[in-house]
């Protein structure tokens, strides 16, 4: 089961690689670019296109090659700490037993991982559109932002494990609703933050351009407002989407709900209860290794949103 | 038919105690093209604004030649274009917020972009072109609703001198064409002279008009012009006008260094 799972995520990364990875915007840029260079104008400077190095090359960039280099040498150095002191598993059990445990365990920790996974995503897509929703409303009026931000940033303040035992206790009919809302508590702010201070970054000029037009407040707010602060948008949803994961394992180890909706928090604490320490170890893996995912793509939308005007995407020449 | 402007008595006072403008007099003539010189901080960007719409006045009146207010078009000192959007997308910004059709719009949107000459660039993006060519897409925004009035804020202050003086000439051979009025501003004086019919000087603190300079050159005016006596007389006048309202204000609290 587990290996069948493993070659469709591959076939499924391969397929996001070719689509997405071997044209990122933000790759660095080692390899000589294609000018294409256009009618001369005045001082015109030569367009570059995006240069496509073969999958070999990108691997071995240093971007690439360095990091994993460095995993390598740790994971190794841990394998030989835990023989050479004969650690008992059962207090740091070494990177081939978890492999091992994960391999063994996968059929029930898989479908803990999509519990945990839908949570996040659920919550993360409510977040990203209640957050962008807030922000307009706003970037409405300085007395509106004025009123009710404190109030978000209270939410944002008050520690997620404090009020989810009272999220769980008022919605108790229903502890999948519960764990969304306290993910999503966790969510939404940077993405109200971000998106209003994008609203409210808009270029002087282009304002008062708008302004000479007689352009209505909402034209305002659909072709200068909205682009403007896309950037900071994106770079809401990055710092959002981990965000989600770690509110929705949280509310589950507070939740402790059991059964056939159980999630990773859930496998980590029964196996913390038991001792079966590889077994944690190999949730926790999971759960960081979901993390990064959705950090990827992320990044790999906001590049690929960016990329044709903002500086972030945008590869150097030099 | 574009319209005369009639500034009189225009006070500008900013909140702050400074007198931006006082007791600003203009007439400007229909399809005129006349600049504003000074220093900066001499009024001639709030006089600009105000005349656009974009600033009040503390006291004073605008009157448009016949009655309506006729299509004014404004070129910042910056491009003032949006990243996300295509040059032709930029252009045709005034049309979009216009709601105008998209096909009138676009024919619009090209016969500007020919006018500035960027045919070929209608899908480059800003960050690909060069400063000069972002004042083009600026220029080819401003002409793109057919305005009675252009309106320009120091549009070349940020450009080298090569690229200055070629949108200088073209400037020129669109006004030659289209001819609105043209109120241009500048600290350039060569610039200035070149391009206007007429020198308004204006001096600092207060803002106010000290000379009126009319270049009596006649159009299409070329390299040789730029070259010859007239013109240079006209810059020493226009310079010399500059220095007198500077000397009379030496007395004031400023460094040696800014004399």
């Amino acid at each position: 089961m587990f290996w069948r799972q493993l070659t469709v995520l591959i076939l499924g990364l391969q397929e996001f690689l070719r689509m997405g990875w071997l044209n990122p915007p933000t790759s660095i840029n080692l390899f000589s670019n294609l000018s294409k260079v256009k009618r001369s104008g005045d001082q015109d400077k030569p367009r570059t296109l995006p240069n496509h190095p073969s999958l070999i090359k990108r691997t071995l960039s240093p971007n690439i090659l360095a990091p994993a280099v460095v995993g390598v040498f740790a994971i190794a150095a841990w394998e030989i700490f835990v023989r050479v002191t004969n650690m008992p598993p059962y207090l740091l059990p070494g990177p081939i037993l978890v492999f091992q445990t994960l391999i063994s365990s996968w059929g029930e920790l898989f479908p803990s991982l999509l519990v945990t996974l839908k949570v996040t995503l659920i919550a993360f897509i409510i977040a990203a559109i209640s957050g962008l929703l807030i922000s307009v409303l706003f970037a409405q009026s300085k007395w509106i932002e004025r009123s009710f931000f404190p109030y978000a940033v209270i939410l944002q303040t008050t520690p997620i494990v404090a009020i989810a035992p009272l999220i769980i206790m008022w919605l108790k009919n229903d502890t999948f609703l519960a764990l969304i809302v306290c993910a999503w508590i966790v969510a939404f702010f940077p993405i109200v933050s971000n998106t209003t201070l994008g609203l409210n970054s808009v270029d002087h000029n282009l304002i008062n351009l708008f302004h000479l037009y007689r352009a209505s407040r909402w034209q305002t707010l659909i072709y200068l407002r909205l682009p403007s602060a896309m950037p900071y948008f994106l770079g809401g949803l990055k710092i959002s989407g981990g965000l989600a994961l770690i509110g929705a394992v949280v509310a589950e180890f507070v939740a402790g709900t059991g059964g056939s909706q159980s999630g990773l928090a859930y496998q980590i604490l029964i196996a913390s209860y038991n001792l079966q320490i590889p077994r944690m170890f190999a949730a926790l893996f999971m759960i960081t290794l979901t993390g990064v995912l959705v950090f990827v793509c992320l990044t790999w939308l906001s590049d690929f949103l960016l990329r044709e005007w903002h500086e972030s995407a945008i590869k150097r020449e030099n | 038919m574009t319209p005369t402007i009639t500034l009189s008595h225009i006070n500008k006072v900013y909140a702050n105690g400074t007198i931006a403008l006082q007791d600003l007099n203009l007439e400007i003539g229909a399809s005129q093209f006349i600049s504003l010189v000074g220093p900066s901080g001499c009024g001639k960007s709030t006089a600009l604004r105000i005349i656009a719409g974009l600033g009040q006045m503390s006291s004073g009146q605008l009157e448009w030649g016949q009655g309506q207010t006729p299509k004014l078009a404004y070129v910042f000192q910056e491009a003032a274009l949006m990243p996300w959007a295509t040059v032709r997308d930029n252009v045709r910004l005034p049309l979009t917020l216009a709601k105008m059709p998209k096909r009138e719009a676009m024919a619009a949107v090209e016969e500007s972009i020919a006018r500035v000459g960027l045919q070929g660039f209608e899908k480059s993006y800003p960050r690909e072109l060069s400063g000069g060519m972002k004042m083009r897409v600026s220029i080819a925004r401003a002409l793109v609703t057919k305005p009675d009035v252009l309106l320009m804020d120091e549009p070349f202050a940020a450009l080298d001198e090569m690229t200055r003086s070629r949108l200088n000439s073209d400037l020129l051979s669109l006004w030659n064409q289209l001819r609105w009025t043209v109120i241009f501003v500048t600290h350039n004086i060569y610039e200035s002279v070149y391009l206007s019919q007429r020198v308004v000087v204006m001096a600092d603190r207060p803002g106010r008009v000290v000379a009126d300079v009319i270049i009596d050159e006649p159009y299409p005016r070329n390299e040789e012009f730029r070259t010859s006596i007239d013109y240079n007389h006209y810059c020493r006048d226009v310079s010399r006008h500059l220095a007198e309202a500077s000397l009379k204000g030496a007395d004031r609290d400023l460094p040696i260094a800014t004399l």
